[in-house]
Parts: C-alpha cells; structure tokens; sequence
C-alpha cells in the first residue's frame, strides 16, 4: 500500500518567531526553517508501517516556496521514497492545500495520508480534517497509536480525557500527535541517497486550485508582555482579588 | 551550563565562500558533495551531536570509566549513543568508499568532527582512534588483513587503537621495548607492556583492534627497528566472528585531570598473537601515517572546545545581572546590568570568538588542501596541497590546542567564582582542552617539527606553499577600499614572520639550539599570521556581500567587526613574538642549570 505524506516547511521550532516591523506578519528572512515537527512525525510513522511490511511506498508532499525542497529531501532522507513538490510563493491557507492534496490523491490513490495535526507556523489544524471532507473519506485525527489491520486502520486519538479509539475503513485520513512516535535521525547513507530520489515539481495550476488567500491579515502583533505576580496574604484575599478581576 | 548550538553559518562560510579562490581547485572526485548535499549532512550532525552527545558530556565527566575484572564500562549511556553514532554511519563520514564509507570530503568531515569535539571530546576518541587504525591499515596492510577488518572498523561494528607509548619510552620511541616472535604460522607472539592507550578496552564494540609498535628478534636498535602489528582483542574465526581471546588485556585505566570518559588503558601483551603491518623495521613510518592525520584531527579537537566554551561564556554574560555599566545603567528596568555590558567581558569574549573563527578559516584551508593531496586532478596541485598540509599540521596541532585551553580558560574567568565550580560546566572545558596540548606528539614537539623538518624541506619548498598565497593577497589588496587598513596590518605581520624565518634559518644552520629556542614562538607567529589572512580574506568577501545588499547582513558584519578585533587587539602579538624570536636563545641556556 501506498502512503502519501504532506510536509510543510516551517519556522524552526527552537527559533524565538519576531514580528515584522510594520506588522504585516512574522519575519522570516535569514530564520532557520525546518520540516514542521508534527509533519516529521508522520513521516516516521509511515516509515515504521513501511519497515513493517505494511506500506510498499511513501510519497512526499510539499505546497510552498521552491526552497522547500530542502524539507522534502530531508523527508526523503529520513526513507521516504519520492516526492512531489507544488511550487508557489502565495501564503497558502488549509483549503487551498486540502485542495491540492485532495488532487494528488486521486492521482496517487494513496491508501492512507498522515499528516501532522497542525503546523506550527500558524496552528490552524484544519487541513487533514478538511482533507477527509473534500474526499469523503473517513479520519482519525491527533493520532497516539496506528495499527494496520487489514483493509482497516485502528487509531488511538488524543482527546481531553484520554485515548479514544476508533477504526477506519481504508483508504483514511491521520493526523498526527505528539506522542505518536519518537522521529529517527536520518542516517549519513540515506542523506547521500536521498539526492537522486525522485522530486517532482508542479504548479497549483497543475491541480487547478487556486491559492489566492481567503483571509485577509489585519495586523501581527506580539504577545502582551507578562505582568508581574502579585503575593496575597490569605485566601480571602485570592477570593477577593479573583472576585475584582471578575473570574470569581 | 554547557551550551552548544553548532554554529553552521560560520561553517557554510569557511566551506562554501572563503577558500574558494586556494588555487587547489575544483576536485572532480567530490563533485557529489554539492552545498546543498552538505548542508543537510551538517545540519543532520548537528542535530545528532547537540542531542545525543552534549547531554552526556557532563555526566561522562562526572561517573568516568570503570574497570572490574580486566572489562572497562564506559559511562551510562555511551553504547546507545555509539550506537545511534554507527548506525547513522557519522563514524564512516570520509571513509573510502570501497571498504563501506561514504568518501566524503575531509572539508565536510573537519566540520563535522568540531561538532563531536565540541559536544564530547571523550567521546570523540572511540571512533576517533579507529579512523586513525584504518588509515593505517588502508597504506599498510596486506589484502587479507584488509579484507579480514577494514569493513567492521568501517562500519563501527569493531574499534581501532595505537599502541605506542610504554612506561620508559613517550616522546622518544627508540627506547621502545615490546617484543615480536615470529609464531611459525606466519604471525607473531607478542610481549609487553604499553600504557596511555585510548579506547584499549571498553564496552562498546564487539571486537577491538590494537595496533601495536614492537620489535622483531632480529630488530636494529632505535626507531630503525620499529614494526607494527595488528593485534585484536578476539582472533576472528572462519567466518571472520570474534572468537577466541587474545592475550592482549586491560590492566588498569588511567586517572586523569580531564576526559574522563574516554578509556585510557595499560595494557599487557602477553604471547599475543598479531600480524605484520607493513615491511618489517619500517612500523613508524606506517604509524606516523596515522599520527599526522590525527594531529589535525587534536588541533580540531581544541577549535571544538573552544567554540563550546565561547558560546556557553556567552550565554552566562548575558544571564548573569551584576554591577552596573560603567557608562551608566544599560538596563535600568532590572536589578542590575547583565555582566556582557563590561569592556574586560567583552575583550574575554571577543578573544574567544576571534580564535574561534580565526582557527576554523585556518582549519577549512587545510582540509581543502587534505582533499586536493588525496584527490587532486594534476600532480602538481596535489604536490603543492601535500606540501601545505606537512607544513601547517604542527601548526594546527599546537595552535588550536592552545588557544582552546585559552578560551576554556577565559569562558572560566568570565562565569567568576562559579566558572571554578564543577556544576557550571565550564571547567570541565579547561580539563578536558589540556589533554590536546600533549598526546600525539606535545606542542614542544610540533613546533621543533616546524622548524626542524617542515621549515627547511625541500628548499624551502613548503613554506612557499604558505608564503606565496599571502603575499599574492597582500599586493592585490593593499589598496582595496574596504580592506585596505586590514592588509596593510597583515602585511607587517607577515614581514615579521618572514624575518624571523630569515634570523631561524641563519641561525639554526649554524646552532640547532637557536632553532630550538624560537621553535614555540615561531610556530605561533606563522599561526596568527595564516587567521590574519583568513580575516582579512573573510572580511573582503563580507563587505561585497554588504555593499551587494545581503540579507545577511547581521552575519557579515559580524564577521568583519570580529576580523577587527583580531587585528587590533590580537594580531599586535605578532610584533612581540618577532622580538622574542630575535632575541635569540642567549638568556634560555646561559641560564645556569644548578640556578634552578
């Protein structure tokens, strides 16, 4: 079977994000970009299904700049088979990459796509969920355990309480959450090999979508700082306080 | 607090935009490593060294190596990082590829062994000491024994040693004593005993390969009949499995200021069975092979401390709130100023970083020139690359260990009191740096090599490899606008060195103490003299990148205002090392020796 996983390349989760100067949106320029760590994570896990005999390929994708070509060879690095890259340079929203994934579906037929539950440029977690939608296939999202059964998938979803279990017909739709999987480091051999793996490159126009923007921002602003603490003395003072601020 | 990111800007800079012009050359042999493919081999290892290897650091210096009935343990968790470190195959990273490596360019590996150093030195040496076995064992060894070991030692699956030095006999290898008898199945037994053996036991591979100087029965006295051996720690099977146990066995490891985690072993042969390497009497050379090639690989050992010191220098001068600015309150808000705002931290630091820079432009210079002696497309350009290396291996050697201890030295000084206690992490910089400036071959004996042998080898002929660049640089920049004072500073620098030059090699014809005399500082002088050029070449490239509108121009300009630093505030040494090298040897031996 065949696994297709959507890669975005992002700010590097150890970079502290600045604002631009005038407020129209994060400074990007010369910051250190990596895969998204929820995408790396169902990157593993595809390989894990592949390692087992489960999945006979794994397929890359990537929607944004040309330069994230280095995230898809750092996925195909790590054991992914090919990848497919869908040039733009437009800021593009959840629909806009649904859409295009929902086209190289079809084309690819992928059994299972497993993307990460959110990226964390901008945390929308939307883009598997409305994958699902678009092609009407079923989903198990912020995924913890992935077992392949068959034509079924068991999934164990993160949710406030615990684990929820549920079981999808294949082909479905995962997202991944953080304690799915540990990501491997990728192995010196598998960089070098990961040169002359296959990298397609493709245009939205190829799928005809449309990446035009939906919303609009307004302005980007830094979180407020934060305030100091204060000591209370006993707990009808805390009553008290909370009472002022209007939580109690 | 040990604090290591590995600073890759720096590195795609001395890789990919400072030497470009060496006159070595395209290497069509490593065509392959194109900047992208580099790029995610370092950021890959470093992402490996700043995750695996610099948590363990402090906790290998901390709990140390045991030894218990003849088995030495490395610290918790050193098998499961030599194993992420061998699997992900970094210890095979320049490797030749016919025996299972990945070939790549000694520039990218130096690069990659900083990272190693800078995260855990200790560490470093396992697979460290194995490289330089294969190396060896690459020149020396016969088909079989190269069949027989060279994949496993590639792989990581077995570990490598030297095994030189002996109670009686360190420096000077002519005294050595370890017996080799001829077994009547054509291999040998051999006895004695050898100490400071690093990595000569320990729990990580399955199977360790000692290389071992000794002497046959009918050996020549003195360094004329020395040979060397293979001896592993199991004798290999049919199936080329470890099997039997040899007789070649861990007595005791040493108690040391530093590196704690690296296993320094004695050990005993006795009627150990070992092979031929090489011509017999002819087993120093075949050593010195891999002596030269790990000499460098020392000199980078001090660059990686000395980064890893810098950086967690930085990170407390910048923490730590203490006094107030001497211009007045910088951070009014706060209880008091962090401790970066004060000029004599800020020297600390910049010493630190200047180094730091100076010695990886240096470094990144002489790797180009490894690769184009191994790959070179003309024998010419090899001949001059092989010429270069000879000349600047004592200088990287003895220049970069001691300037690591400087700056693990300063990185102490700038966290006070707290830099002497053992939870700051910063004097285990100072500890484990102090090692460098004596094994293969301590820094005396690197600047006597320089002076001795690589200075007037053929004519002459290794030092044009040097001078002929950096005088070509100085006539073709002196009047460069943005440059211009800089080169004007190098070209006094190097009128100094090649004065003293002139004064050595009059003098030292006539008197080897005169050499001798000068030897220390002269290899310092001709080290501040190659980062001079460096800079000045790194800061001609950085002010065309500004003037052409960068995007980087945080790092280029910092690359041009650390370049200034050097040249006011470090590079003036070079004047008092000329002085010191005139002078002459007079008040160094006439000095009475009951006097002292």
């Amino acid at each position: 079977m065949k696994i297709l996983v959507p890669v975005k390349r992002v700010i590097d989760y150890n970079v502290k994000p600045r604002v631009k100067a005038d407020g129209t949106g994060v400074d990007l320029a010369n910051v250190k970009m990596s895969m998204n760590p929820f995408d790396e994570i169902a990157v593993e896990e595809a390989i894990r299904l592949k390692e087992k005999g489960i999945a006979t390929e794994i397929v890359v994708a990537s929607i944004g700049p040309a330069k994230a070509q280095e995230t898809l060879r750092t996925a195909l690095a790590m054991g992914a088979d090919r990848a497919i890259l869908v040039a733009t340079d437009d800021a593009v929203e959840p629909l806009a990459v649904a859409k295009i994934l929902k086209a190289i579906a079809e084309e690819e037929q992928p059994a299972l796509v497993i993307l990460g539950k959110q990226a964390i440029d901008d945390d929308s977690n939307q883009t598997g969920q409305m994958l699902a939608a678009l092609l009407g296939r079923p989903q198990g999202t912020f995924a913890n355990a992935v077992t392949v059964e068959g034509d079924k998938v068991i999934v164990a979803r993160e949710i406030d309480g615990g684990l929820e279990t549920v079981q999808l017909a294949l082909p479905a739709i995962i997202t991944t959450d953080l304690r799915l999987n540990q990501p491997r480091y990728a192995s010196l051999p598998n960089i070098m090999k990961a040169k002359s793996k296959p990298l397609a490159t493709k245009a939205p126009a190829d799928y005809g979508v449309d990446t035009a923007p939906r919303l609009r921002t307004v302005t980007v602003a830094e979180p407020p700082m934060r305030q100091a603490g204060i000591k209370v003395a006993d707990i009808d003072d805390l009553v008290g306080k909370l009472k002022e601020l209007g939580v109690a | 607090m040990q604090i290591y990111t590995a600073p890759l800007r720096d590195m795609r800079f001395v890789l990919n935009e400072l030497h470009t012009d060496d006159g070595f050359g395209d290497i069509p042999a490593l065509a392959d490593f194109t900047p992208d493919l580099t790029e995610a081999v370092l950021t890959e290892a470093a992402k490996l060294c700043q995750d695996v290897l610099l948590p363990l650091n402090r906790s290998g210096d901390e709990e140390g190596c045991t030894l218990e009935n003849g088995v030495v343990r490395t610290p918790k968790g050193f098998i499961e990082a030599y194993k992420a470190f061998t699997e992900g195959g970094w210890n095979a990273l320049v490797l030749p590829p016919e025996w299972g490596g990945q070939g790549a360019p000694e520039a990218v590996g130096k690069l990659v062994e900083e990272m190693i150093c800078a995260t855990n030195v200790s560490f470093s040496l396992y697979p460290g000491l194995t490289n330089g076995a294969i190396a060896a064992l690459t020149v020396y060894a016969n088909d079989t024994l190269k069949q027989e070991y060279l994949p496993k030692m590639v792989s990581g699956e077995w570990s490598g040693t030297m095994c030189l030095t002996e109670p009686h006999c360190g420096t000077d290898l002519g005294l050595l004593r370890t017996r080799a008898e001829p077994d009547g199945e054509g291999g040998y037994k051999l006895s004695g005993a050898k100490i400071f053996i690093s990595a000569g036991e320990h729990d990580l591979t399955s199977n360790i390969v000692h290389l071992v100087l000794a002497r046959l029965p009918d050996a020549p006295k003195g360094v004329k009949g020395i040979s060397l051996f293979l001896v592993p720690k199991y004798l290999p099977d049919a199936e080329g499995n470890p099997s039997v146990r040899n007789g070649a066995k861990c007595t005791a490891i040493e108690h040391k200021m530093g590196l704690k985690a690296s296993a320094t072993c004695q050990m005993l042969f006795e009627d150990a069975k070992g092979w031929l390497v090489g011509e017999p009497h002819r087993g120093l050379e075949a050593m010195f092979t891999m002596m030269n090639a790990e000499r460098v690989g020392v000199g980078i050992q001090g660059l990686g401390i000395g980064e890893a010191a810098y950086q967690s220098a930085v990170w407390y001068a910048k923490d730590r709130l203490q006094g107030r600015s001497l211009s007045g309150a910088k951070h009014p808000d706060k209880p008091a100023d962090p401790i970066i705002v004060h000029p004599d931290v800020r020297r600390m630091l910049l010493t630190m970083r200047a180094w730091n820079e100076g010695c990886r432009g240096v470094s990144a210079w002489v790797a180009r020139a490894l690769d184009a002696e191994k790959h070179g497309a003309e024998p010419e350009q090899r001949q001059r690359a092989a010429d270069f290396v000879a000349l600047m291996t004592p200088v990287v050697k003895a220049m970069f260990t001691d300037l690591g201890l400087e700056s693990a030295s300063l990185a102490v000084q700038c966290y006070g009191g707290h830099g002497f206690i053992r939870e700051s992490g910063v004097e285990q910089y100072m500890r484990d740096a102090r090692i460098a400036m004596l094994y293969e071959g301590t820094n005396g004996i690197q600047a006597l090599d320089l002076v001795g042998r690589k200075m007037p080898a053929e004519m002459g002929r290794y030092l044009r490899s040097f001078f002929h660049p950096v005088s070509d640089f100085i006539e073709a920049n002196l009047e460069d606008p943005a440059i211009g004072k800089m080169v004007a500073g190098l070209k006094r620098a190097f009128e100094a060195l090649q004065g003293a030059t002139a004064i050595i090699a009059e003098r030292g014809m006539k008197d080897p103490e005169e050499g001798g005399a000068a030897a220390t500082d002269y290899l310092r002088l001709m080290g501040l003299v190659a980062m001079a050029y460096c800079f000045a070449k790194a800061s001609k490239i950085a002010s065309r990148a500004l003037m052409s509108g960068s995007g980087e121009a945080g790092f280029y300009k910092a690359k041009i205002d650390t370049a200034r630093f050097f040249y006011e505030k470090l590079l003036p040494q070079s004047a008092s090392l000329y002085l010191a090298i005139k002078a002459g040897k007079g008040s160094v031996m006439d000095f009475a020796e009951e006097a002292f």
